[in-house]
């Protein structure tokens, strides 16, 4: 697999993005073009799972849009995925987090990870 | 046809420049010794002969060592014959991944991967029965008729069942190269070639 990483390494994404994981609430700004015009759309939700690896690697954030549940995959090399903030980073235990989605309410609320100070 | 002898690494996705999501494969192509010139006046034709992939001297044997020592090269694992090599070569040149270039087509010849006994509908693409009900209830993946009556009261030879199915060679025509990377052999093709990592195949232009 060494020489795979040869070509991972020729076609990275020429973007940085912080490293986020599961249960971390996610702003993506996405490109859109709309014919020769280009804007950019943000995306907020709580990342669901980060999938596959290298330049093939994607995430999924899941947001609520009035009342009904929205989830979009990203590539996460793709060019089109502007930036990446993150607004809240999540304690959860698992790395892929499918049972939010059955969570409504209350009980769909994801403790924020606190950094004890040094 | 100009071409190389080489191996299949895997498959990945990257970017195109207006960034879309290609599939593509990596191929490690060459370096290949010319380990043969065939002539007219020799052998009734003309030819390359190719080697890839060396192997240890113990795991070659006397023949093949006296072959090798004519291109003054090691033994070599797998080897390849091209008819009209549109390059110059002599006995012992090397030829690299540098003979493809960006954007140009290859074809791409491999052993398929082996599935063995299967029935007809993975085999040959038969649609199946296409109703699980009005009386089917066992022979959903059957192929049906395989002959008529009195009349020919024969089956056909030809006639396609189940059976083996891969390991057979396989030509896929007209491959685009994404990018060639010289420093380390690399060839990305774009979509599937045939056949498991690992596997050797023929690439030509």
């Amino acid at each position: 697999m060494d020489l795979m990483k040869v070509v991972e390494e020729q076609f990275k994404s020429e973007h940085k993005h912080p490293a986020f994981k599961a249960g971390d609430t996610v702003t993506v700004h996405y490109k859109i073009k709309e014919g020769s015009k280009e804007r950019i759309q943000n995306f907020r939700g709580v990342v669901l799972q980060r999938r596959g690896q290298g330049i093939a690697e994607t995430f999924t954030v899941r947001k609520m849009a009035s009342g009904v549940g929205v989830e979009r995959i990203f590539p996460l090399n793709s060019p089109f995925v502007e930036q990446i903030d993150i607004n809240k980073s999540g304690n959860v235990r698992r790395a892929r987090i499918f049972y939010f989605r059955k969570l409504t309410g209350k009980s769909a609320r994801i403790k924020e990870k606190i950094y004890k100070k040094a | 046809m100009a071409g190389l002898i080489g191996k299949k690494i895997g498959m990945t996705s990257i970017f195109s420049a207006e960034g879309k999501n290609v599939p593509c494969t990596v191929i490690e192509a060459g370096p290949c010794v010319v380990t043969q010139v065939k002539t007219v006046d020799i052998d009734g034709y003309e030819a390359i002969q190719l080697g890839f992939e060396n192997k240890k001297e113990k795991n070659a044997n006397k023949p093949e060592l006296g072959h090798f020592k004519k291109a003054s090269t090691t033994p070599k694992r797998r080897m390849a014959e091209f008819i009209e090599f549109n390059q110059e070569t002599k006995l012992g040149d090397v030829v690299n991944v540098e003979l493809f270039k960006d954007n140009a087509w290859v074809d791409v010849t491999g052993v398929s991967k082996g599935k063995g006994f299967q029935g007809v509908v993975k085999r040959y693409g038969f649609s199946g029965v296409n109703d699980a009900t009005h009386g089917q209830h066992n022979r959903l993946r059957a192929p049906g008729s395989i002959g008529a009556s009195s009349d020919p009261s024969k089956v056909f030879k030809g006639m396609r069942m189940a059976g083996r199915t891969g390991g057979q060679k396989v030509k896929v025509l007209s491959l685009k190269v994404i990018k060639i990377i010289p420093e380390s052999n690399l060839l990305i093709v774009k979509g599937s070639v045939p056949g498991a990592k690992g596997s050797y195949l023929i690439i030509e232009n």
